[in-house]
């Protein structure tokens, strides 16, 4: 114990201690002076993460532009594709191997896959239904929003400029077939536009992967809170790693990709099995915090130090998510369908955002939004269209998973999406409605016909009985993390009766919690000792008396 | 009674001055920063507050072990052994006697600086309550470390949070209790002022040592 106290209070401290007892009117100075003198040395964790992040120039041996397979004519992204596969070679089976390619947590039960493609649900767009609604699966990196059947879009992830190859082959196509010169002229200049946004190929930049992930749930903020389109050029205040006037990291800088394929947690795959930091394993991947900054970050001897046992770095470290641009909070789906003069309509709220749409419901939404904390094991879980659920409680569709006792949970911050969305009255599941295409029920406004387009996709029933359930969604807040100066101060947990941490409960914490009986009766104690002494006080007083006087 | 019934002796020697105003700067800094981080008030902000309580603390810690090898080492220990002889008197002129302008029963003495009541109020504290409140105190800041020593199998934090928050009521209630009885020597600040110099005013009828007067004290330095 002893040596752990002395190594506690390192140099300076321990001679401050021993001024202390000579003079303890130097303690107060030296405790104001402490912080200045400490600000000159970085804290371990900035050390190494400044180490591991010291080498910037990426460099590569090929200009695309130079290669015969990209100067031949495309008149299809098909085509595209095969020409990167044909130095690439291995590229579409490694990659057809991955999440992205699947949308199916590889981890889950056979019997009860998870994933986009498979039977997860959620309280946005609810449900892909098995990648045939066309509109759901525009997120998909295969070409034109077809799916798994469409051929891999490289440039989606690799492509460096911003181009619309629809279009442009459309513009090809139309001028190409036309006798007239001035067409030719164009089909040729429409070409090398294609070529060219073909030839700038590289590592993907936070564009590349903000053009899926930013917009998430069918708008720019409606899913994450620590994901918008405001991150594709933050400042350093929105997020210290990514800012371009900072470090201006890429997504991939963190996400480390081995084969295509990217770190990330997805459903309850866990986006990293230890907590491990480069020095103890340097092939691990670098997408937890401690991989850079490891377990120890603050300075020797820093309480927070003590905390990264039990509390997230990005517990403290993002005090709110959606700071620049708004997220969706709630979204009714309950509420679509009605109409003004036999039209779909749509109410514009705060923030240049619907409050209403006729295809979607009642939405809300907000900014500088304060995260929920609960227990994280870097797992999330949920019931999926084929599980039941007791449609009078609110249904956690991706919740934490985690508790205080297991040894790799954290508090962790969280955004939460709130919402109805329809359920199976009598089957007690939730139910997968077709939404967009021509019988979808962004055309139809028939909730019975595209719940029953929507299922028969999955292969799952329809009892017919359709109702609203309350659900709820979780985001893990893991980027927008702010500057070191602007991390949460103590208070803002180890307080009463408004500590974030509230909701958790079964264990004490400091400033939080408190016995009342020891408290009121401490109180009462240091009271009934004033009032005695004044008693006794005023008693002297009056009896002018004093123990010394005779 | 007046100034020359009176005498001077030298009661409380420059280290024990020293400890005794150090310990009462701690006790007071541990209180009012203790209480904030329990959530009372905010007066440094919590991390600040944290800060400053662990340090006084630990520095009290060390302190505490000077007290003892001192008290231990020149034999001042005797000054706390307990008695029951006069212990009711004390308690009856508190009640009663100090109001109807009776003598204190028991004089100060370089061979007794407490009264009965001193005697155990303090050897109750310095074997008792502070240790348990410093016992209390380090498995608070060492909290992290025990699932290494394996005291977490024994020990919750709310259970040595309970103790400490439990003691230092008391010890504010002391304190309370405390400060006031010093105004309760032959004239207010009495003994207050004793403390700070050391000097104590006895009556003249107290057996005095040759040196504890001034003259020898002064001869002596």
């Amino acid at each position: 114990m002893f040596r752990f106290i002395f190594e506690r209070l390192s140099g300076k401290r321990c001679l401050c201690l021993t001024a202390c007892l000579a003079a303890s009117g130097l303690l107060l100075l030296s405790t104001a002076a402490a912080p200045a003198a400490a600000a000159e040395e970085k804290a371990p964790g900035r050390q190494l993460a400044d180490q591991a992040t010291k080498q910037r120039h990426f460099w590569n041996t090929v200009d695309h532009s130079k290669l015969k397979a990209l100067q031949q004519v495309f008149t299809s992204g098909d085509q595209i594709t095969r020409a990167c596969l044909s130095c690439h070679t291995k590229a579409d089976q490694q990659l057809k191997k991955t999440f992205h390619w699947t949308w199916t947590d590889p981890n889950s039960p056979p019997n009860d896959r998870k994933g986009k493609a498979q039977y997860s649900v959620n309280n946005f767009c609810l449900s892909s239904n098995a990648m045939h609604d066309h509109h759901c699966s525009e997120c998909h990196i295969g070409w034109a929003g077809k799916g798994k059947a469409a051929a891999i879009d490289c440039l989606r992830c690799h492509g460096q400029k911003k181009f619309n190859f629809e279009e442009a082959f459309g513009d090809y196509e139309a001028f190409s077939t036309s006798s007239d010169p001035d067409d030719k002229e164009m089909a040729k200049e429409a070409q090398a536009e294609i070529q060219e946004a073909a030839q700038a190929v590289g590592r993907p930049t936070r564009r590349n992967c903000g053009s899926c992930h930013f917009s998430g749930g069918g708008g720019d903020g409606v899913k994450h809170g620590d994901l918008d389109s405001s991150m594709t050029t933050p400042h350093k205040s929105l997020d210290v790693h990514m800012g371009i006037d900072g470090q201006n990291f890429q997504c991939v800088r963190c996400h480390t990709t081995i084969n295509h394929n990217v770190a990330g947690r997805f459903y309850a795959t866990p986006a990293a099995k230890n907590r491990k930091s480069l020095i103890e394993n340097d092939l691990s991947p670098k997408i937890m915090c401690e991989s850079c900054h490891s377990a120890k970050p603050h300075k020797a001897g820093s309480k927070m130090n003590d905390h990264t046992d039990k509390v997230a770095c990005q517990t403290c470290h993002i005090p709110t998510v959606a700071r620049v641009l708004p997220v969706q909070m709630w979204w009714d789906w309950s509420q679509a369908g009605k109409m003004k003069n036999g039209k779909p309509y749509e109410v514009k709220g705060p923030y240049d955002r619907p409050t209403y749409v006729s295809t979607k419901g009642d939405t809300r939404w907000a900014k500088n939004v304060r995260p929920e904390y609960y227990w994280y094991s870097g797992s999330l879980s949920g019931p999926t269209l084929k599980d039941s659920i007791d449609p009078t409680k609110i249904i956690r569709l991706a919740w934490p998973v985690g508790n205080r006792g297991n040894h790799n949970a954290r508090i962790f911050p969280f955004h939460v999406h709130r919402g109805k969305q329809p359920y199976d009255i009598e089957r007690s599941k939730l139910l997968a409605p077709l939404l967009s295409g021509e019988h979808g029920y962004w055309t139809t406004f028939n909730w019975q016909d595209a719940i029953a387009r929507g299922q028969k996709y999955l292969d799952l029933p329809f009892s017919g009985k359709y109702g609203f359930v309350k659900t709820e969604y979780v985001f893990p807040s893991t980027h927008m993390v702010a500057p070191k100066d602007q991390a949460l101060a103590c208070s803002e947990c180890h307080t009463r009766p408004h500590s974030r941490l509230a909701n958790l409960t079964g264990f004490y914490m400091p400033g939080r919690d408190r016995i009342k009986a020891v408290d009121t009766g401490g109180w009462l104690l240091v009271l009934g000792c004033l009032a005695a002494v004044l008693l006794h006080g005023f008693g002297r007083f009056i009896f002018k008396k004093n123990g010394g006087k005779k | 009674m007046d100034a020359a019934k009176m005498k001077r002796i030298y009661l409380y020697s420059r280290f024990e001055r020293i400890w005794h105003w150090l310990q009462a700067f701690l006790i007071i800094s541990l209180i009012v920063t203790g209480l904030e981080i329990h959530g009372a008030y905010t007066l440094f902000g919590y991390e600040d507050a944290v800060e400053i309580h662990n340090f006084m603390g630990l520095t009290w810690g060390v302190l505490f072990v000077f007290i003892v090898f001192w008290v231990l080492t020149t034999g001042e220990w005797r000054q706390y052994v307990p008695t029951t002889k006069k212990l009711f008197a004390v308690m009856w002129y508190y009640s009663f006697g100090i109001f109807m302008g009776k003598p204190h029963p028991v004089q100060k003495s370089p061979g007794a600086k407490h009264n009965p009541l001193q005697r155990l109020t303090y050897l109750g504290l310095v074997t008792t309550m502070l240790p348990v409140q410093m016992a209390a105190g380090l498995l608070y800041y060492t909290y992290n470390q025990w699932p290494q020593w394996g005291l977490d199998r024994f020990l919750t934090l709310g259970g040595v949070a309970v103790v400490h928050t439990v003691l230092a009521f008391l010890l504010i209630a002391f304190l309370i209790i405390h400060v006031y009885m010093t105004t309760t020597g032959h004239t207010i600040f009495a003994h207050i002022r004793s403390m700070i110099t050391g000097w104590e005013e006895v009556f003249e009828t107290t057996e005095v040592y040759d040196w504890e007067t001034t003259g020898k004290k002064k001869a002596r330095s």
